[in-house]
């Protein structure tokens, strides 16, 4: 029997995920990348497959991502979106279980707002689970697309200093990049309002720092999160405009560094709050990119948790 | 895993160089210009033949062969049966393949489903006038109504024997051996 390409059979977030299937996801990432240079951006490989996008949460980019990297690979794709349903959250999950169960799939990509949503989904079906995201836990598949970029701007991952912005305490995102970051020997800085850095958030490996000019001194590159808009006026965030001041990546702001710091932002933008237009579309931001490589990993991860599969009793 | 017993080296390094020189005169006599002319090489052994053979027909020629390389992994027809290949590689056609003779060159021809991959990988980045097939050994058990149009060696060989090809660039050795998988 060949050895398997990664260890994985679910992938519900990046926490202890290993460097070398992240770096296998993660290369395997970049030649799917020229499969979306070709002529025709489409390889047969997942042909027969069943899968099914459950999206309990609203989401454009995720969902459409997703849905194009399965396309990409000829499976067959089934959506669902919808608000979590005003049952409790086991006994939504209980009947989606009854349903992909009847439906014969051998795939889910699911968000939901619960956090642990996805663990649970795994323990209940055969398929293979991915989280796209579910409440303030993880989201595994934006943490390798973002790790991806900066691995193709940077040529590495190893020894480069990562600074994350902006509510770190309700980030799926700063989690799975967190993991992730760490684990392939990057340096990460969280920052952000104090009551929005989690307490011990340090036990995770990583640096606080409440100065974002100090950040983006030390950083070669930064994560600039989404400021959840609901959350402002409801004592989280006291004002747009306060945000801005202390926390927003301005032109005045970057202006002020002499050297070149490559930006991140996971999407959607919030113009004018967390970034200013002008950073958001300049050379140093690598954020079209991502939007790219989500497609690209998103192939790879489908590709290398499908094919594992029933080869197992494989003598 | 039964133990691999090397039988019989079936060629040489110096059978190997002649087979290649063979091959390539037989590419450049069937083909009026070498112009319209490709080698895709199938990875990972048929790269290094393929580019050979790109290297021999330029100096029987005078001129560049167009030359690129193909992975079939995302092309394969067991990726349910079969774990998928932990080592993919890039596929690489720096050239546009529209109505161009590509002859798409591989090691060992065998079932015939990689070159069944490799021939849909090469559609998907166009339209070739034609493609031809380029082997150094063909050891049978064909499995698809596919054939060599350009062929080194016929060496019939059992089902529970191998073949195993050795290139200078990977091994160290041009070689190409016979190997016993037993029972």
């Amino acid at each position: 029997m060949r050895t398997p390409a990664i260890s994985l059979t679910n992938l519900i977030g990046l926490e202890g995920v290993s460097r070398s299937d992240i770096q296998t996801l993660l290369d395997t990432g970049f030649y799917f990348r020229d499969v979306l240079d070709r002529p025709i951006k489409k390889v047969p490989i997942l042909t027969g497959i069943n899968v099914v996008n459950l999206f309990f949460e609203s989401s454009t980019r995720t969902r459409i991502s997703f849905e194009l990297a399965e396309k990409r690979l000829s499976a067959d794709v089934v959506n669902f979106s919808g608000a979590a349903s005003s049952l409790s959250k086991g006994e939504g999950l209980k009947d989606t279980v009854r349903n992909i169960h009847a439906m014969k799939m051998d795939a889910v990509v699911m968000r939901h707002p619960a956090p642990g949503a996805a663990l649970q989904l795994s323990r209940f079906v055969d398929a293979v689970v991915i989280n796209a995201g579910d409440g303030t836990h993880e989201h595994p598949t934006q943490g390798l697309l973002d790790m991806m970029s900066i691995r193709e701007k940077f040529g590495r991952i190893k020894g480069l200093k990562i600074g994350i912005i902006g509510d770190i305490a309700h980030s799926r995102v700063a989690l799975s990049n967190i993991f992730g970051l760490n684990t392939m020997g990057a340096q990460v800085t969280v920052c952000g309002p104090g009551h929005l850095i989690p307490p011990f958030i340090e036990e995770l490996g990583v640096t606080v720092n409440g100065d974002v000019d100090a950040v983006l001194e030390w950083a070669d590159a930064v994560n600039v999160l989404r400021i959840q808009r609901e959350r402002m006026g409801v004592g989280i965030i006291p004002s747009v405009r306060e945000y801005r001041n202390r926390f927003g990546l301005t032109v005045e702001r970057l202006a002020r560094h002499k050297k070149e710091i490559v930006i991140l932002h996971p999407g959607p933008m919030n113009r004018g709050v967390e970034i200013d237009s002008d950073v958001a579309d300049g050379d140093q931001a690598i954020i079209l990119d991502q939007v790219l490589n989500g497609v690209a990993v998103r192939m790879s991860v489908l590709f290398h948790l499908l094919g594992a599969r029933g080869s197992l009793e494989e003598a | 895993m039964t133990e691999k017993k090397v039988k019989a080296t079936l060629l040489d390094a110096e059978d190997f160089e002649r087979t290649l020189s063979q091959l390539a005169h037989e590419i450049k006599e069937r083909h009026e210009s070498l112009e319209q002319l490709a080698i895709i090489g199938i990875r990972t052994r048929g790269e290094f033949i393929g580019r050979r053979i790109a290297d021999l027909l330029a100096g029987l020629d005078g001129n560049e062969i167009k030359f690129g390389t193909v992975d079939v992994t995302f092309y394969r027809d067991d990726f349910r049966t079969h774990l998928p290949s932990p080592e993919i590689g890039p596929t690489n056609i720096p050239f546009g393949v529209d109505n161009l003779q590509i002859v798409l060159v591989d090691d060992v021809l065998y079932t015939g489903r990689t070159v069944r991959a490799a021939i849909n990988s090469i559609m998907d980045f166009g339209r070739p006038a034609a493609i031809e097939l380029a082997v150094l050994v063909d050891r049978g058990h064909r499995e698809l109504p596919i054939r060599a149009d350009y062929l080194g060696r016929n060496l019939p060989t059992a089902s529970n024997e191998h073949i195993h090809v050795h290139v200078v660039e990977v091994d160290g050795v041009d070689e190409v051996l016979l190997l016993d998988y037993g029972q």
